[in-house]
């Protein structure tokens, strides 16, 4: 074992964590430094308070993930996930306040369990009782659990290994990386969709989940078949389309990501799923599942601390959702919002663990149409965002809100926004579909819009060296403007507080209060001594293993 | 093939005092030309010359069975190996009688958002109060939420996007003598109630139950309006709601619903709205 060189050592042999754009960003704006700088001292100012909410706070989701890393799988017959019964028993009889694992690595020794697979059995059954131990046997169970969750952790440094390592015998794709979306509900279906979309040209496949899975407070198990407008997110399904996405990586000579959402009540136990399973990059933001799900902000801040730590040391690039803020509100009157989200998303990212490489935030092309020198705009605020993260990928999302059954025009428009997307470097642009909005995407209309693509790309990709707007123009102009705007609401923000300014409904149209929202009755507040190893690992304690013998333990040869 | 004309006027033809005439055909650039374009794909591969002769062939037999005729497949591309994409010009035979044309009468006037907020601004005065919960055992939130959550569904907003809704979700296992509870204080105007959970018709028998209470919780009881994929759209007075949503039902339809319950629309402001 390596001494760690930074407190949040990752693997040494990592070479593609940093998956931020691969060329040098073109400076074009003549945006104020100072000012610049000040976004991000309100930014880190704005989220303190927020994260040392975070470090003092636990919540069952948290807690769950101790147990599934340290290797507790599957339900009980009505489905519920071992690892919610377990922890489900832990509070009910000692409390969760001091960390599932001081309880259950306990009961698992006094009770000579062979796993926690037979531990949670008899939890369940109400044949356990839990206590918080002492002395010598606080030691063994801190030991016992401490050497569980290392060899969890080094599944996921394993996996992070092996990315590297199919990355160097396939090939990285050139930016913009091309995001596109399956979602038939039926894993069985996605694959070969999934497979077919990377032949004909995708970068990165996104599966969709089922409506509502955010607002499950577990997660599913197995292969799934049926879901409501997408596939349930289950470890499963993770398994399966990483596998068939590495065969079509072969086949095809490049590395072909895998995305899903580490969001909604489930937010940190998805992210250590993908993190064993490979995912590439997850849906995770800061304050999506607050505006649009209603889960709690406490609950949401919590669980978002803990999952980036994990996808900081899976080596996951993490995707913002900005992008939705402008589906409630204008476009041009909430693009500092946008601006605010994602200093706020590099902030709590950055504090996590996360390197600026790993940081796709989100942003899109959403002004309405009609609005004069529309596309102007659009440029002003791409242009903006790339000089404001220029080490970060950034993911541009293509129109929804002004897509209207005329295809025809849609289809422009989204050549507009592929336009947009080269001329100002973004790193990965999610395909729009002509048909966006009226029904799931046709074969055909995902062949069109890889065409509208490739066409823009080919014909326009080196204009951005070409592309310098006037100093003190339009473009110039707007976009200082936005970052003026931008400045004014983090001060607002900093002065009242961030959950004050969510309750009051800044971000999107909503308000949001701190106590309000689902999931509140899952948040616990940490007790002198609460001890999780996942958490102590992540937070720097230990370094990096040999990987050869981290390859060789999920199977993969060198 | 082609229908008759019924009267044997020719499509386009103005009959004396008629403002437009009753049979028509599509217009490509002719009155009565009958130019249509479509475009489809067919799962059939276009790599060799034969199978590109067969897809256009294939693709033209289509056009014909959908009554184009003739028609040209302007555009054919090959899909990976196993489809084909085709565009195809063609003259429909069909004629269009515009007295057949019956227009399905919804009670109440699909709005948009912002038509929505205006309504209710202007024919209520105040933010539109609506309680939503799943009742009983149902602890599948999905179709609220689908109604209520910002997210919303079917690329429309849920009601929280409203600005002059007020949204109070109480999430699922709501018993019914809360639900009434919490809708006085709060102050609603109606209650939406979900029921997925169909298991000895729980769905019916739950939300009697609740009509019941609210009817015995005295006078001004809120709008009742229940949704969930098994109801009948048809069977509110036997459940003793106001109004029953099926399948398929979108946040836009639910709000348009209770603006027009709601709050008397005055016509100008509608107007207005519009413009």
């Amino acid at each position: 074992m390596e001494a760690a060189s930074s407190p949040r050592a990752v693997p040494a042999a990592s070479v593609t964590a940093a998956t931020g754009p691969d060329r040098p960003v073109t400076r074009r704006l003549s945006l104020d430094p100072a000012l610049v700088r000040e976004a991000r001292e309100l930014a880190g100012r704005a989220g303190q308070p927020i994260v040392d909410m975070a470090r003092t706070h636990t919540t069952v989701s948290v807690e769950r993930v101790v147990l599934r890393l340290a290797g507790l799988q599957g339900a009980d017959d009505d489905g519920m996930p071992w690892v919610n019964r377990l922890a489900d028993a832990v509070r009910d009889s000692a409390g969760l306040e001091h960390g599932v694992a001081l309880p259950a690595w306990d009961a698992l020794r006094a009770g000579n369990y062979p796993d926690l697979g037979a531990l949670a059995r008899d939890a369940a059954a109400g044949k356990v009782s839990f206590r918080i131990p002492g002395g010598a046997d606080a030691h063994s169970a801190r030991d016992a659990a401490a050497a569980a969750l290392g060899r969890g952790i080094s599944r996921i440094d394993a996996q992070r290994a092996a990315r590297d390592q199919m990355i160097a015998q396939t090939s990285q794709p050139r930016m913009p990386w091309i995001y596109l979306i399956v979602a038939t509900g039926d894993i069985y279906e996605d694959i070969p969709q999934a497979q077919a979309a990377a032949r004909e040209g995708a970068d990165i496949i996104a599966v969709i989940r089922s409506t509502g899975q955010s607002l499950l407070d577990y997660v599913p198990e197995g292969a799934t078949r049926e879901g409501f407008a997408g596939t349930y997110a289950t470890q499963e399904n993770f398994r399966l389309m990483r596998a068939a996405l590495d065969e079509t990586s072969r086949e095809l000579g490049r590395y072909v990501r895998l995305t899903n959402y580490a969001s909604g009540l489930c937010m940190p136990e998805i992210a250590a799923l993908a993190g064993l399973e490979r995912l590439d990059m997850m849906l995770n933001d800061c304050m999506y599942g607050i505006i649009f799900r209603d889960i709690n902000p406490r609950r949401t801040f919590i669980d978002q601390r803990f999952s980036r730590q994990i996808h900081a040391r899976a080596g996951i690039t993490i995707n913002t959702g900005e992008d939705n803020y402008l589906t409630t509100a204008d476009a041009v009157d909430a693009a500092h919002t946008v601006v605010v989200s994602q200093l706020m998303n590099e902030f709590f990212g950055k504090e996590a663990g996360l390197a600026d490489g790993q940081l796709g935030l989100g942003h899109a092309f959403e002004i309405n149409p009609a609005v004069p020198d529309s596309f102007l705009l659009e440029l002003a605020h791409a242009q903006l965002i790339r000089e404001l993260f220029p080490e970060a990928p950034l993911k541009y999302m293509p129109p929804t809100k002004h897509m209207t059954g005329n295809v025809f025009a849609g289809y422009l428009l989204d050549a507009f926004f592929n336009l947009a997307g080269v001329m100002t470097d973004q790193s990965i642009l999610l395909i729009g579909m002509m048909t966006e909005g009226i029904h799931t995407p046709f074969l055909s209309d995902r062949d069109l819009a890889l065409e509208n693509v490739r066409y823009v790309r080919d014909a326009a990709g080196r204009l951005g060296e070409s592309f310098q707007p006037t100093p003190g123009g339009f473009i110039d102009q707007r976009a200082s403007q936005v970052l003026a705007e931008a400045v004014a609401l983090l001060r607002r923000i900093t002065d009242e507080g961030l959950l004050t300014a969510i309750a009051e409904g800044t971000f999107g149209i909503t308000r949001r209060p701190a106590d309000g929202g689902r999931g509140l009755e899952g948040v616990i507040e940490q007790a002198d001594g609460y001890f999780n190893p996942a958490r102590d690992i992540l937070d720097g304690a230990d370094a990096a293993g040999d990987p050869a013998a981290e390859l060789s333990e999920i199977g993969v040869s060198s | 093939m082609s229908d008759q004309p019924q009267s044997g006027q020719q499509p386009g033809e103005l009959q004396p005092g008629q403002q437009q005439p009753q049979v028509v055909r599509p217009y490509g650039d002719t009155t009565g030309d009958g130019r249509v374009q479509v475009s489809f794909t067919l799962p059939v591969p276009f790599g060799t010359a034969t199978e590109k002769a067969r897809a256009e062939g294939a693709a033209l037999q289509l056009a014909a069975k959908m009554g184009l005729e003739p028609a040209m497949a302007v555009h054919a591309k090959g899909m990976g190996p196993d489809f084909t994409f085709f565009i195809v010009y063609g003259r429909v035979g069909h004629l269009v009688d515009l007295s057949q044309v019956v227009v399905a009468e919804r009670e109440f006037p699909l709005l948009s958002p912002a038509e929505v907020n205006l309504r209710i601004r202007s024919g209520l005065g105040r933010k539109l109060v609506v309680v939503g919960a799943c009742i009983g055992t149902d602890a599948h939130t999905v179709g609220i939420d689908a109604i209520l959550n910002v997210k919303g569904h079917a690329g429309e907003k849920g009601l929280e996007y409203y600005r002059e809704i007020r949204v109070v979700n109480l999430g699922s296992q709501v018993e019914v003598d809360k639900l009434v509870d919490r809708s006085k204080a709060e102050g609603a105007d109606a209650v939406l109630v979900s029921q997925v959970v169909t298991q000895r018709d729980a769905h019916i028998q739950n939300v009697q139950q609740m009509s019941a209470a609210f009817d015995a919780a005295g006078p001004g009881r809120p709008l009742l309006v229940v949704g969930g994929p098994r109801y009948d759209p048809a069977s509110a007075p036997s459940l003793g709601v106001d109004k029953v949503f099926g399948k398929a039902t979108t946040p836009g339809e639910v709000a348009s619903y209770l603006a027009y319950s709601l709050a008397p629309a005055p016509a100008a402001a509608l107007a207005e709205a519009s413009a």
